[in-house]
This record gives structure tokens, sequence and C-alpha cells, in this order.
């Protein structure tokens, strides 16, 4: 296939005079091993391609996006896009970004050694990890998926006010999702690893994780309703902050739809709150040199010390607000350029998660929640999840519990942070994980 | 590639989707489909005060299919071309273990396809000035409402989604999906800060949907809901009656039960629900069914992702569980038919089993009476979304707009949040069902990654029993 840039470059060949275009286009192959009774149950070879295209004429925005990159289609997408612009409301800050002056940073997030990784060696990671979470113990009774994933991605943004940014990148995991039981009850657990090449994962770490986390669940009881210091795992602080992230957006801040508007330069939560965005950090897995409009990203602090600095923003949201974008714009080829959090890290403390237990007398460590999408509202902060975990009873790990809930809202869990941990983990979206004790969260279950 | 034909099951030609066939069957495979889609969207949004951006979208490509006993290659590609497929076709081969040459011959059968829902005007056919002109009535309707409401985001939406499946059994049909939609959220905000109403519509029609749905209606009903809330008091804490309304609780029975029902996660003993056909489930009143064949109903179609004629199967009967639902491979492997809940996002997904258009049948309470008999708990207006781990059976869904019940009454107003209970235990605590049905607000059922349209109903019920995961004592 033809390179992408020559693609992008076709299209902007096309704008005319009087508009501004910007073309984003994506590239990915994938593959997908998925193993089930010591068999390949599904085996995914896949390429897809897409493209969007937003025109931009007096203030005015059009969009159109396609899933194939034919040239009858792309010509036939910019007419769409074109054709949508009249309907828009003028828009004095509507505008396709333009070269900022920030320069790239370099970042090496592309391993020649996944593209020449032979389909019969991900056949056998899938095969090893179901090998070892079957066998790892004898209350799993079952292993719902164990799988091989892996993606090499290319992606270009290019615009008529002169951005030409292109990135390629690789990404690879291991997953299992597994099942104990024991006396009539089923309990369920998982565990990943991820990296940028096959020789970065880790097949026992993801089968220890998944087993551990289903197996020290039997016998599970619902816990007493109850006000309680929680002590989220970094797979769920990791959650809780990509809601956060959400109120810090400059998309949000404008049209009124977040609870920190009005605060910059307020306390916003307590002082050991340290909250920055960075996606030039070559650790996240989210970690990009350009944003979704093909501007630099860069680090940006949000949260000092309790202290709110800043929100994110895209070209659209910082002009409006009367500064610059932030290198934020986040997107797929299939939507315009929206506004988020890319790489959001809450800078660690210094305990492992089994100092910080053995200091909490009674409390509960809460290792999954369900039901974020359904209980949480971002615009009023009301905060209320379902929840599995284990009680924390004088500093030590006691029994089991789940079908509870956790509830409080956004503004009162950042004041009640009591400590950040130091165990800080990178995790596949786009914030980082590290063990985060809350006080005085209402437990809700018998 | 140019010149698709639209008519439903004639994407591709008959002959390129056999040779795909034999192509895929080559190494052996014991089963090959070809599955060709072509979809076109259009949406429009309203945000802030204005009409944001207007977006058109255009997506199409095959996914080949090959099954060699337990094992599923599968490949895709936007290339439709002869060459496109064959490669994909080859790929989608390549799983198979021994090789061996498989020289079948796949011959059609010339059964009629179902036929696809009907519409009275084509979506792509109205000017998009009246779908704009939708969104700037609601907006203004929503903002008229009450002083109160400070943001109105409208949307409008509709595609059309052309498929066809051929497949290594002979089968060669199609289906011509169009859906609509419509949604307004509204931001009202007070001294206690603020707080968000949705309302939202979809079906599988056309643009008619409009002479049925008034969108000044729907802006008022979310514009109201949002301000309602702005005297919410926080909700309870811990197990408690829950009556929920017409219309309101079909998540409920989507993630109490209906995940549970799938036949693949009940192979994999990943459902609690598994080995328990035949037995009691629920109280004898308890009728539950999905039913794909509910025309013009958010996820209704002729035909699923495999080809199957959507049916309506009824999963809980008189409280014993009747069947589970099925797709082509698992039900294969059952040696029976599939229920048609074959389901895909898209071509570049593998089907996998999905709801349609779930639902509890009506019984023959008076809805008064159960929150009169009610003395206290919590009525449920609105449901959000939810989430439930089959294999635990435990679940939770969010309460987008709830009241306490004090004295059998329906009192203040109360704060977001979700309720969690356990399905088995959920199914058996209803104890009254009302003769008040309706089928509730469109949704998008997420699974293993893939989103899927699906429809859901209740009348008004009573759950003896969930917990309610409020901030207050």
């Amino acid at each position: 296939m033809p390179e992408l840039l020559d693609i992008v470059d076709h299209v902007l060949a096309w704008a005319d005079d009087g508009e501004q275009v910007e073309v984003c286009a994506v590239h990915e192959r994938e593959t997908e091993v998925r193993a089930y009774e010591r068999q390949v149950e599904a085996l995914t070879v896949a390429e897809s391609q897409g493209i969007g295209i937003r025109v931009v004429r007096d203030g005015r925005q059009g969009f159109a996006h396609a899933g194939t990159l034919d040239l009858d289609v792309l010509a036939e997408t910019l007419a769409e896009a074109r054709d949508n612009v009249a309907f828009a409301t003028p828009d004095e800050w509507c505008a396709v970004a333009e070269p900022d002056g920030v320069a790239p940073v370099e970042l090496d997030l592309h391993r020649a050694s996944l593209a020449d990784h032979p389909t019969e060696a991900k056949v056998a990671a899938a095969l090893e990890l179901e090998c070892l979470v079957s066998d790892a113990d004898p209350r799993i009774v079952g292993v719902e998926s164990a799988e091989y994933v892996d993606s090499i991605t290319e992606s270009a943004v290019v615009t008529t006010t002169g951005i030409r940014s292109t990135s390629r990148e690789t990404g690879c995991y291991l997953s299992a999702y597994v099942l104990a039981g024991g006396d009539g009850e089923t309990q369920t657990g998982f565990g990943f690893s991820i990296g940028r090449e096959p020789g970065d994962l880790d097949p026992e770490r993801a089968a220890a994780d998944a087993v551990e986390r289903a197996t020290r669940l039997l016998g599970a009881v619902k816990p007493d309703s109850a006000r309680l210091t929680v002590v989220l795992d970094p797979w769920v602080s990791a959650q809780f902050l990509g809601i956060v992230g959400s109120t810090l957006n400059g998309e949000s801040v404008l049209k009124g739809r977040s609870l920190f508007a009005d605060r910059l330069g307020e306390e916003v939560g307590a002082s050991s709150l340290t909250l920055v965005d960075d996606p030039t950090n070559v650790a996240a897995f989210t970690a990009t040199a350009s944003d979704g409009e093909g501007l630099a990203t860069r680090r940006n602090v949000l949260v000092e010390d309790g202290r709110l600095l800043r929100f994110v923003h895209n070209n659209y949201t910082g002009r409006r607000s009367g500064g610059a974008s932030t290198g934020s714009a986040v997107r797929g080829y299939a939507s315009t350029p929206g506004v988020g959090i890319q790489a959001l890290v809450l800078t660690p403390g210094t305990r492992t998660q089994a100092e910080i237990v053995a200091d909490v007398a009674d409390g509960l460590l809460v290792q999954g929640v369900s039901g974020l999408h359904s209980g949480v509202n971002p615009v009023s902060g009301d905060f209320s999840t379902g929840a599995e975990g284990l009680r924390i009873r004088e500093g030590a790990l006691a029994e089991p519990v789940r079908e509870f809930t956790i509830a409080s809202t956004i503004q009162k869990m950042l004041q009640d942070v009591l400590e950040v941990g130091g165990d800080l983990e990178w995790l596949p979206m786009r914030t980082a994980g590290v063990s985060l004790v809350i006080g005085d969260v209402t437990v809700s279950g018998a | 590639m140019t010149g698709i034909d639209v008519r439903p099951g004639r994407l591709l030609d008959p002959s390129l989707l056999r040779d795909t066939i034999h192509a895929a069957l080559r190494t052996g495979g014991d089963f090959a489909e070809v599955f060709v889609e072509d979809r076109r969207s259009m949406s429009a949004l309203f945000d802030d005060g204005r009409v944001e951006e207007l977006t058109g979208g255009r997506s199409r490509g095959a996914g080949i299919r090959v099954v060699f006993g337990e094992t599923t290659g599968f490949a895709h590609t936007a290339d439709l071309s002869p060459e496109g497929l064959r490669s994909s076709a080859e790929a989608a081969s390549a799983a198979a273990r021994d090789g061996g040459g498989g020289n079948r011959t796949v011959v059609f059968d010339d059964g009629q396809a179902p036929r696809p829902g009907a519409v009275a005007m084509m979506p792509a056919d109205v000017p998009k000035a009246r779908k704009v002109a939708l969104l700037e009535e609601a907006d203004r309707v929503a903002r008229g409402e009450d002083d109160a409401i400070c943001q109105v985001t409208a949307r409008y939406a509709d595609s059309r989604r052309l498929i066809q499946v051929a497949n290594s059994d002979g089968l060669l049909t199609g289906d011509d999906q169009v859906r609509t939609s419509f949604s307004v959220s509204c931001v009202a905000a007070g001294d206690g800060g603020m707080q968000t109403g949705r309302e939202s519509v979809g079906h599988t029609v056309g643009f008619e949907l409009f002479d049925r749905v008034d969108v000044a209606d729907l802006a008022r009903r979310a514009a109201r809901r949002a301000v309602t809330k702005l005297d919410a008091v926080p909700a309870p804490s811990g197990e408690m009656p829950v009556v929920v309304g017409p219309g309101g609780g079909g998540v409920l029975f989507h993630e109490a039960c209906g995940h549970g029902l799938e036949a693949d996660l009940v192979a994999k003993s990943a459902s609690v629900f598994a080995g328990r056909r035949g037995e009691v489930v629920a109280a004898p009143f308890v009728t539950l069914v999905d039913d794909g064949t509910m025309a013009g109903e958010w996820g209704f179609y002729a035909i699923d992702d495999e080809g199957q004629p959507a049916g309506r199967n009824v999963l809980i009967e008189d409280g014993i569980l009747t069947d589970y639902m099925w797709d082509r491979l698992r039900a294969r492997k059952e040696g029976r038919d599939s229920t048609g809940n074959g389901r895909r996002q898209s071509y570049q997904h593998l089907p996998m089993v999905r709801m349609t258009n779930t639902f509890l049948a009506a019984g023959d309470a008076d809805p008064d009476e159960i929150l009169a008999d009610t003395e206290r708990g919590v009525y449920v207006a609105q449901l959000g979304g939810g989430q439930v781990n089959t294999a635990t059976g435990d679940f939770v869904f969010g309460m987008t707009e709830a009241y306490l019940i004090e004295n059998g009454r329906i009192t203040a107003p109360i704060r977001e949040g979700n309720l969690i209970g356990n399905g088995p235990d959920v199914l058996r605590d209803i104890d009254v069902i009302a003769g008040d049905f309706a089928m509730g607000s469109p949704g998008t059922c997420g699974k293993d990654g893939q989103g899927v349209p699906v429809g859901d109903g209740t009348p008004t019920l009573r759950v003896t029993r969930l917990t309610v995961g409020g901030t207050a004592a």
C-alpha cells in the first residue's frame, strides 16, 4: 500500500482557496490469538485504515470520515466534509491548528522485532499463558480467556496551515481472565502484561496476578455498610484518575460542565496530590510525541500540592480561553479533535501497598470496580461504583468482600486523600495507577 | 471499487463470494463465511448554543471467518476486490493446523432473505437543514424550560448498514438496517452545584421517527430531569426495596440475567446460569423474552450478522429458565439452530452471542398499589447503564432519576449512584410486576470491546432487596 503521508498529501492538494483542511489518517495491523482448553480458539489477522477530513471556512467546520483509503472514497469524504461546513454556526475560535514552534520530543515507540515476530510464536504465547493460569492453582476451574494481542500503528496529521506530523508505534499484551471455584461459588480475576515488543511481556506475572485476584476472593461475603478508609489498588486508582482528568478538560470547563471551572489557583485536593499529564514520558503506554491535531505534546502540571494550576486544551479551547493549545487534542480518525488527558500520573509517594495497609486499622482494599460509567457523574461529582476486594482489620488484609458499592463525591475524595503510594504502575489506559488511600468513603453492603 | 449494488444481499456478486469461500476452505476448514458490510452514517451536534459540527461517515469491507474444529480463523479487509478478498481468505484459513487440502464446492440457496424493516423516509434523502432545525428546537425548548438550565447538548444521528452474509452451508442473504436517533443532555446549575438530565430516543426506522417523536417534549423532559435533581438529597446506603418504573428497568434484566443467558459464556461455565435450564429461577409471574423481531425497535433486524433470521426467544417462562441465546458457532456444537443472536459491531469483528430487544413481560398489578405497599425504599424512574460479572452474577446499574419512597409515597429526588445486586438473587426477589409495560431508551451494549444497539423494556416492578450505593446512612 502507498505511504500514509502520500495519501494525506494527496487529499490536502485538493484544498480550495479560503478553506483550511486537516487530514488525519491511520493504518493499523493487528494480530489477536485467543487460547481455550489448550487449543487456539480464534486467530484474527487484521489490517485496517481510516481517514478523517476536517474543513474550516469562515469559522465553520465540517467533518467526514471513512474506513478506507481508496481514492474514490477519499474524494467523496472531502466533498461530504465540505458540504457539512455550511450548516455549522460561525465561531471565531474555530480553526485548524497552526505550528506553534514547540518541537516534538524524540520518542522511540516502534520496535521492528514486533513486525518480524512470527504468528506461530504469538500462538505459542497465548497457549503458554493459558497453561500457566490453568496449572497454577487447583482452585482455578476455568479460563474464560487467555490471549495475545499486538498492533503496529502508523498515523499522520497534515494541514493546509503547515502541520506535518507522523508517528508509528508498536504494542502488545498478554491477558488472562480466570475463574476460581470451590463450594458452589465462582470468583474471577484478571492479569495482564503489556509492552512494545514480545520480549517485554511477562507471562508469569500476568498469570500470577489473574490467579491471585481470583483465588483471594474465594469465600467473599457482602460487607456491612460502614464509612471506611479505602485503599484503591493501582488498577482502580488509575480508573479514578481518568474521571478526575475528564473534569480538568478545557472543553468541559468552557462549556460549563466541569466541577473545577472556577477553581484555577485554588486548593482542590489534599496537599499530597500532584497530577501531571505527560505524554512525552516514554514509560507511558499512551506516550506520543504529537497530539491529535499534530502539535507537539508536552508535560502539563495540572495540580501541584493540591492546588489547581491548569486545564488541558486543544487548539479551539486554548484559543477561546485566551491562551493556546497544551498539545492535548485527542481523537481517532472518525472524530474531530477533542480534548483530554493523555498520560496522567499522580506523583508517587514512597511506601509499598503492604506498608500502607499495615497502618490502616479498619478499612478496605478495593481490587476491582464496576459501573464507573453508570454511577459516576463527572458534572455533579457524584461517585458511586460497585466494588470487590478485601477488608483490612488491624493493619492486615482480612476477609474477601463483594457485592457492595463505594460512594462519595469526586470533590470530597480528592480532599480526603490520606496517602499516595510509591508503587507507580503504567497501565493500558491514559492514566497510571498507584495505591491511593482515601478516607471517609461510604461502603454500602448488607 | 465502485458500482456497489445497494439491494440487500447484493453488495458483492455471488460468484465472487463463492470464490472467496472456496479460497477460505482450501486448507481444510469445516465452515467458511464472508460477511460484507457497507455502512454510511451521519450525525449533527448542537452544543454550547451553536451547531458545532456535522459529520459524515463511511465504512465498508468484509470479514472472513473459517472454522476448523474448535479453532476459528478470522481476517478482515476494506479491499473488496477479488485480490483483496482472496488474500483475506488465505489469512483467515492460515489458522488451519493440518493444512489438509479442502476442495468443496459451495452452491448457494436461492431462498428469499427476510424483508428488511420498512423505511418510509430514508434519512440520507432528508435535507441536512431539517435535521439541524430539530437540534435548534431542542436547544431552545430546553433552555426555555427553566432558568437553571445552563448548558444543552443535542445530537441527531442516522445510519444505513447494508450487510451480506454468505457461507459454506450455501447461505446467501442480506439486510438493510436503517437507524435514526436523537438525544438531549442538559446541565442545570443551582446553589448545591450542577446536575444533568438526559433523554434519548432511537429506532430502527428512517426520518419518519419524528412523525411520532416530538423533540420539544424530549428536550423538556431532559431539562426537567436536571432541574429536579438540583434539590436531590444524598442517596441512601444499604439494602432496601427498590421499585423500578415502566421502561426504566430493562437495563436491570439485561445485566441481572441477560448476559448470563448468552450461550458462549454459558459454554465456558462463565455464567451463574450454566446448567440451570428447566430450573425455577424466578417467581411464576416472571417471563423474560429476547425478541429481535420487534419491528422498529433499536435492537431489531431481519437477519443477524451470521445470516440467521431474528427470533423471538423466551428465556424465562413463568419463572422457569427455558433457553439460552445462541449464535451459529455455539449452536453447531450443540447440534441445534442458532436463535438469531449472532451479532458483531462491524465487519472488523467476529460475531458472538448478543441480546437484541430484551424485555420483561407485563404482569397484572397496579403500579400505584405497588408504591403504596412499599413502606420505605427507592423508586428508580430512569436507569443509566450497568455492568455485570456473569461468572459471579454480581451486577450494578446506575440510577439517573430516582426518588425516596417514604410511607408508600414518592418523596425527595436522590442524587445519582449505582445499585448493586446478584442476578439469581434479584430474580428470586422480584415480588410484584405491574401491567404498565413500556420500552426504554435505546442502548449500546458492550461485550468484549464490541458495541451493538439493543433495546429493552419493563413494566413497573419491585425487587424486595437491592443494595443502594449512596452516601446517606
